[in-house]
């Protein structure tokens, strides 16, 4: 098939941008959407161009790395799945294609399709995660986990981190992914203890960074290409506010989260 | 080159505490004055560096990718072994190692692997302490699946992103860290030189992969944990940023390479197809548990397969190796495939090669809802791939390169022959002989990174105690100016080739000639060609763009340097190694039934090269194995 691509050419994050329109033909239908832009590098390459710059890396849907907006949005068309995963069987001949870089305040372009996520990394070091050194520990069958309780753990766990859920949300907010792994360490015995404080500092940092807060659209849940539930967002707010009453940040001194 | 592997007195089951007994330590108070460089935040990098923050050592960290989280080990999907014995199937920590040894065919270490089995159970208990949610049977225990070569089920998984689950616990550690201070993070960061300065590791040079800008970094030691080298072949199971440049420089500074012919092709992969494909993509070997192999037994039978017959089937794995039936180990699985497409029953016709893979016993005998929550994300991934569901007819499979059992040669301590450079994870060569089963890498990387090389590294830190040299030192500058006129060069030259078809043409050639079958003559037609990609490359390489900003054409140049380098390598490696041994399967040398044919009366050992210059072939050397506890037998999964 052949195709118009107006695709966003930004030289660093302080520049302008733009879009710039390419012809490409030779598509076949099994091809990545990715491989689909290897080839137009390839392309821009030979003819002693700039190649266009854009993340990515597993090329199956795991890492997150890659992040781009196909026709306005995150990941592009089809339901649970990355861009690397969308084939050029969801276009058709002739087709005219708008790829952007994922948008959102809180992840400065880099160059052309590429953003700067650290944000997302931010608000895991806040506290997503489990305070153990590495050294002996407890048999992990002493502590049975119910299954059902394992596989919510796991549904939330699946998170891969690629931020299209910020892109997705009108007011950029990071809930979807935040309450993701809020849940998951939540669900779990191992995640007890820090419970509490957890929830508190990973949703400020959230703030911190910028992102708003979670109005109902569910764009988030419908771009994530691993199909997290929203209903993960209701148990973090629930958690989030026993926290504040019952285990405030600062137990000593100002009440600042009341 | 010294290659005393420094394997501890006693019998084998002692030798690890007998080491941890003797080692020398670092005392608290006096760790935050070392610095530690960490490369790579995969599994054994993470795990590694998590734990020597926690320490107390000021850690500094690199990777490629934007996120830490993304390294590659985030893709392993089937799951990591641990000889806890749940089932009460006959597991011990003998029978993980007698596995391993054997699956290796003999060619690894044997007081390593002995090593990684006890640490097993140590992984899965620190696991689930940081929270990852392996999979649960309803009582709330650990739930276990089987993988290939072994008879017993010790496998832990979570669902199919094994990997994924367990580098987030490694990585949320590793986020931790950054609180306390100990831990320095630098992403989309690319190491492109070892800095030795009197013998001894002192640093790094890098590329700041954002604003193209070359710097170094000094510390007391560098640990490598920058996974394998099979992107060598351009097609592989491997993430397309996956590398060898790390230890391919380190290998230039007198870091040996340890059988670097070593590599394994997996036998469950999307097959290639098309040139376009960027790479192959693994179905996990979890599969073969319920899936079963086979190709019609008429040749074009260009039936649907669910129209052929039982009778019409031959199932060939089940049929030749009746005790291991589907989960032979992969080598063995791998070979056969290839062996039934050699005779003509590919299942793809003209268009490819490739067999069958069937879930419809296991649906019909469990139910679709059984096999959907064991398999589900695989058969969701086979059908966005190939517009088809596995719940209604087989995957269509074949093998492809997927890891590295070869790397940087190291000892007992991990550390390679230039002291104060360690290597772990996929990036070493040590545990997994000429076969890795599965689930065993996971397994080797956090048993190196959460429990070996922290308690290692001390025993070299404590004897360097405040013997410091910083980025001022002479050596640091030379070393960026050299980083610094390879590139220009590599800009310069403005000619026609691309980096991508260069390295796809190395891949054509890796996988014809040092792919499942090896013939001394086609190694030497591969050497050959290798050489004039590498003139080509030198002479006619294009990489537009700049140096001093992202470029990401200019990071594949960089890397197909090395992967020109080390292809070269492992052919040479592959023919000097008159053998056949697990993966490495060298046409002259087999049994009359097409199995391996090792030699171990002229081959028992580790190849060990060594750099000479660009000018100068490699030198071998050779780490002879003597294996005490368990002697070397042929290797028979009939
Ligand atoms: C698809 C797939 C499925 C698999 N499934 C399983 C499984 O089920 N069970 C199992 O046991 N094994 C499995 N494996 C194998 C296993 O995943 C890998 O061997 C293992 O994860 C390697 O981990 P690592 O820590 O050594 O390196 P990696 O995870 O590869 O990490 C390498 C790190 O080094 C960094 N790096 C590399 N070069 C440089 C450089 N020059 N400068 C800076 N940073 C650099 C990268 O950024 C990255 O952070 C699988 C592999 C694949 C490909
Ligand atoms: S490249 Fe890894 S998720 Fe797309």
């Amino acid at each position: 098939m052949k195709l118009t691509l107006h695709i966003w050419r930004q030289a660093n994050a302080q520049a302008k941008g733009k879009l710039e329109r390419h012809e490409i033909d030779g598509i076949s239908e099994e091809m990545s959407f990715l491989e689909m832009l290897d080839l137009l590098n390839e392309k821009l390459v030979t003819e002693g161009k700039d190649a266009i710059t854009f993340d990515s890396d597993c090329r199956e849907g795991i890492c997150g790395a890659c992040s781009l907006a196909i026709n306005g949005r995150p990941h592009g068309p089809g339901q649970g799945c990355t861009t690397c995963q969308v084939r050029m069987r969801s276009f058709k001949d002739g087709d005219e294609i708008w790829v952007e870089p994922f948008r959102s305040g809180s992840f400065p372009v880099v160059k052309d399709l590429m953003v700067d996520r650290s944000a997302l990394d931010r608000i895991i070091q806040s506290g997503g995660h489990i305070n153990v050194h590495s050294g002996p520990k407890p048999e992990p069958n002493s502590i049975p986990v119910s299954h059902p309780v394992a596989e919510e753990a796991m549904d939330a766990s699946a998170c891969i981190g690629c931020g299209a859920c910020v892109a997705a949300c009108p007011n950029s907010a990071g809930m979807l992914f935040t309450s993701a792994k809020v849940s998951h360490l939540g669900l779990l015995p191992q995640g007890q203890p820090e419970r509490y404080s957890r929830v508190q500092s990973m949703v400020h940092q959230m703030e911190d960074e910028g992102m708003g807060g979670c109005t109902n659209h569910g764009e988030c849940q419908d771009a994530c290409p691993m199909e997290i539930s929203l209903a993960f967002i209701s148990r973090m707010n629930r958690d989030y506010m026993k926290a504040t009453l019952i285990e405030p940040d600062q137990r000593r001194g100002k009440l600042s989260n009341q | 080159m010294n290659l005393d592997a420094g394997i501890p007195e006693g019998p084998i089951e002692e030798k690890w505490s007998n080491y941890l007994e003797h080692v020398k330590l670092v005392g608290p108070n006096n760790r935050r004055k070392y610095d530690v460089i960490v490369v790579g935040t995969g599994l054994a990098g993470a795990a590694a560096a998590s734990s020597l923050a926690a320490q107390g050592y000021q850690v500094k960290t690199f990777c490629f990718q934007d996120s830490p989280r993304r390294a590659h080990s985030i893709a392993a999907q089937g799951g990591i072994n641990a000889a806890k014995n749940y089932r009460e199937d006959g597991d011990t920590t003998y029978r993980l190692f007698y596995d391993t040894q054997k699956g290796g065919d003999f060619r690894a270490r044997e007081a390593n692997v002995y090593r990684l089995a006890q640490l097993s159970t140590n992984i899965i208990d620190q696991a689930v302490a940081q929270g990852v949610p392996f999979a649960r049977e309803y009582g709330g225990m650990l739930a276990n699946r089987s993988f290939g070569g072994v008879l017993v089920s010790r496998t832990f998984y979570c669902r199919g992103q094994t990997g994924q689950q367990l580098l987030l616990g490694a990585y949320q550690a590793l986020q931790k860290e950054l609180n306390t201070g100990n831990l320095e993070m630098h992403p989309r960061t690319e190491l492109l030189d070892i800095v030795v300065i009197d013998g001894r590791a002192r640093g790094i040079v890098i590329r700041d992969l954002i604003t193209g800008e070359i710097r170094s970094h000094s510390a007391a030691a560098v640990v490598l944990a920058t996974g394998g080298y099979v992107s060598t072949y351009f097609h592989s199971t491997n993430a397309v940023n996956s590398n060898c440049t790390a230890i391919w420089r380190a290998h230039r500074r007198g870091a040996g390479f340890g059988n670097p012919c070593m590599v394994q092709i997996h036998p469950t992969c999307i097959p290639s197809t098309a040139d376009f494909q960027c790479k192959l993509t693994l179905m996990s070997e979890s599969l073969r548990n319920d899936g079963r192999c086979w190709v019609p037994r008429k040749k074009g039978d260009t039936r649907h397969p669910a129209q052929i017959p039982e009778e019409d089937r031959y199932y060939y794995l089940e049929e030749r190796y009746p005790s291991y039936g589907n989960l032979v180990p992969r080598d063995v699985a791998s070979r056969n495939a290839k062996y039934v497409c050699d005779d003509g029953y590919s299942v793809l016709g003209d268009q490819g090669r490739a067999v069958y893979l069937d879930f419809n016993d296991a649906i019909t005998r469990e139910g679709k809802k059984t096999i959907g929550e064991r398999y589900g994300n695989l058969f969701d991934m086979y059908e966005e791939i190939t517009d088809e569901s596995p719940y209604d007819g087989p995957m269509r499979i074949y093998p492809a390169l997927h890891y590295s059992m070869g790397g940087l040669w190291v000892d007992y301590s991990l550390m390679t022959n230039i002291p104060g450079l360690y290597a772990i994870g996929e990036a070493n060569f040590s545990d997994h002989g000429a076969n890795r089963l599965g689930a065993s890498s996971l397994m080797q990387c956090l048993a190196d990174g959460y429990f070996v090389l922290p308690q290692t590294i001390g025993n070299y830190l404590h004897d360097i105690y405040m013997d410091k040299v910083g980025t001022d030192h002479p050596a640091f500058k030379q070393h960026e100016d050299s980083v610094r006129d390879d590139i220009a060069r590599i800009m310069s030259i403005q000619g026609t080739r691309t980096p991508l078809s260069i390295h796809r043409e190395l891949g054509e050639l890796m996988w014809e000639h040092c792919g499942m079958a090896r013939t001394a003559e086609g190694l030497k037609t591969a050497l050959a060609g290798i050489e004039d990609l590498q003139e080509a490359y030198h002479k006619d390489l294009l990489v537009p763009g700049v140096a001093d900003g992202p470029n990401q054409v200019l990071e594949r140049a960089g890397r197909l340097a090395d992967y020109l380098e080390l292809g070269h390598l492992m052919c040479r490696d592959a023919l000097e190694r008159n053998e056949s041994c697990g993966c490495h399967f060298r046409e002259e040398y087999q049994t009359e039934d097409g199995e391996v044919m090792r030699d171990d009366e002229n081959f028992q050992h580790v190849a060990v090269w060594e750099w000479k210059g660009k000018e100068d072939a490699e030198e071998l050397h050779k780490e002879a194995l003597e294996p005490e506890a368990l002697p070397p037998m042929t290797r028979s999964y009939k």
